[in-house]
């Protein structure tokens, strides 16, 4: 049976897998960089198809908003170009395909393989979601969550210490 | 009817909502240009637009018209999809923006209950973030792909503002989340309610039950950001005329031209609403809710308005003035006189009211800083963004924190 739910699936899933060939594809680093946006914002929408309102705003605003804008205004700052096309490479042609395709291929077995046992989504209202969300995140997690936040604070400082030697 | 409305009114209701909203904010912004220039031209000692209509009031439509008409030439070297892709990308954002604000309580049309705009989401407040975060591509396409060194310097300037500036809007907001506990826009408005009117709302917190705190300094920095977020006066380095042309709009014409302009305008209108939201108790009243001759205030304001536009239409000096002005003095009056008679439609209109109020006053406030401030220098805009507005939203958030820490023991 489809349902419009599926529809919007197959429409948002078809937007993120050509967002993310047409990033491939693309000669120009700004083209590029939009067509990562395209997937950021299609998986957002993914997001919110499964009922994690939270994650998918979260998901536009960091990955869609903040990082691709540093993505876009690191290129436009250095005015890359077109990138120039060289002769591809053997290895590319008979290793890369082969192991491409064996990829997939694990990566589809181990989805089909666990699909049976993953857990149903929660079906009440997405506020409660994002109370559950940070309450997991402050208990249960509570050790990751602030190893997490010292080790972007180790990045921020490291990115400082380079900024700074030049000088 | 009402059956009809019960069953398919999930499909025809958005509908009819969305159209109603895009016509108004449009004409909204058309009239928004024309308050800017004669608000200006007022503080400036001149008249303004005056010769298009009386009072210069066809001027947003004859604009319109010589906007379509103008030809759109296109520079040589854009990058094409970057460049027909942005003017889009802003109007749309800027519309979508205020899909999920909440413009009065909850209303109900021949036995149908709805609310007051468009989507009622759980998480407004950060849809409206989401959709800030993404508006800044507008502006840094635009700048990128018009092949011009103004329109580029423009479009970085613009991405190095909204990504500095964003920070501090966001983090003003965190007060407000904390008092009310919820990312609807609709329950932090509700949040606000209390017997004492204005004492109630965030910006001086005396909530009912006792659980707010002052947000006076996430209100001041929430503004500041904002108008740095909408590229507005004393912040509008990205389209400095005198360094950069017209900045990232420089090589646009036309239609195309016109959307960054409405885009502008929506934007500004969304940000003043959620302005009005968060600190300024949304669409409720400023008076204590037993004070009901205070629900005649749209009439009070609407018939001497009314009279005063037909006295000086009849003195107009064009005969279309004549016509035209006392007519529409006689409509304002009517309508005073309707709701002051019909007290139905006046209960159902005090929530708009009191938001549309409050939303034209923060825009007045906009165009009267327009009128007033210089523009800053970058260097002083980026030290005031990471090195003071920063640092004080930040600060807002442990001081609202500690108070309601200290309040729950």
């Amino acid at each position: 049976m489809i349902s419009g739910v599926l529809v919007i699936f197959f429409v948002l899933a078809a937007l993120a897998v050509l967002g993310a060939v047409s990033l491939i594809l693309q000669s120009h680093p700004i083209h590029s960089a939009l067509s990562l946006i395209l997937v950021m914002v299609s998986l957002a929408g993914l997001y919110l198809l499964m009922g994690a309102e939270f994650i998918a705003a979260v998901q536009i605003i960091v990955y869609g908003g903040a990082v691709m804008v540093l993505f876009i205004f690191v290129i436009m700052l250095l005015n890359a170009g077109v990138e120039e096309r060289t002769n591809f490479s053997k290895l590319a042609t008979f290793a890369g395909i082969p192991l491409a395709l064996a990829l997939g291929g694990i990566i589809a077995a181990a989805i089909a393989r666990s699909s049976g046992h993953l857990p149903a989504p929660a079906a009440d209202g997405a506020m409660s979601s994002t109370r559950e969300l940070s309450k997991l995140l402050f208990s249960e997690f509570v050790y990751p969550f602030e190893l997490t936040s010292f080790l972007i604070l180790v990045a921020i400082l490291g990115a400082i210490v380079l900024a700074q030697r030049e000088n | 009817m009402s059956e009809i409305l019960a069953k398919y009114g999930f499909l025809i209701v958005p509908i009819v909502k969305v159209a109603i909203l895009v016509f108004v904010v449009l004409t909204l912004d058309a009239y928004l240009t024309w308050l800017e220039r004669k608000v200006i031209a007022h503080i400036q000692a001149r008249w303004g637009p005056h010769r298009v209509g009386p009072h210069g009031l066809l001027q947003p439509l004859a604009d319109g018209i010589k906007f379509i008409l103008k030809e759109d030439p296109m520079p040589s070297g854009v990058d094409k999809k970057a460049y027909f892709f942005a003017p889009f990308l802003t109007l749309m954002l800027a519309l979508t923006s205020l899909a999920v604000i909440p413009f009065g309580p909850d209303i109900t049309i021949l036995g149908y209950t709805t609310n007051f705009g468009i989507a009622d989401v759980n998480i407004s407040l950060l849809v409206l973030f989401a959709i800030t975060a993404l508006g800044v591509y507008g502006i840094a396409l635009a700048g990128w792909g018009s092949n011009n060194k103004y329109s580029l310097l423009g479009g970085l300037r613009s991405s190095a503002q909204m990504i500095s500036y964003e920070l501090a809007l966001t983090l003003s907001v965190v007060g407000v989340l904390l008092i009310a506990g919820d990312f609807s826009l609709k329950h932090i408005v509700e949040k606000q309610a209390g017997d004492f009117g204005l004492l109630s709302w965030n910006i001086v917190g005396l909530t009912k039950g006792g659980g707010g705190f002052t947000q006076i300094i996430g209100c001041v920095c929430f503004f500041i950001a904002a108008i740095a977020e909408t590229n507005r006066v004393p912040f509008d380095l990205p389209e400095a005329e005198s360094e950069l042309v017209a900045g990232f709009h420089t090589e646009y014409a036309s239609m195309k031209f016109a959307m960054f302009f409405i885009g502008e305008y929506t934007s500004m209108i969304a940000v003043s609403s959620l302005f009005t939201i968060l600190f300024f108790g949304g669409w409720l009243s400023p008076f204590p809710a037993s004070w009901t001759l205070t629900h005649y205030l749209p009439s009070i304001i609407l018939v001497p308005l009314g009279l005063w536009v037909i006295f000086d239409g009849i003195r107009y000096e064009t005969i279309f003035g004549r016509i035209v002005l006392p007519g529409v003095g006689f409509v304002l009056t009517a309508l005073g006189a309707l709701l002051f008679l019909w007290s139905p439609l006046n209960e159902a209109i005090q929530g708009p009211f009191w938001f549309f109020a409050k939303v034209g006053a923060v825009l007045f406030f906009y165009i009267w800083m327009r009128g007033t401030l210089p523009r800053f220098r970058y260097d002083q805009l980026m030290d005031f963004g990471w090195k003071f507005l920063l640092p004080v939203s930040i600060a807002n958030v442990v001081l609202t924190s500690a108070v309601i820490m200290w309040r729950m023991k």
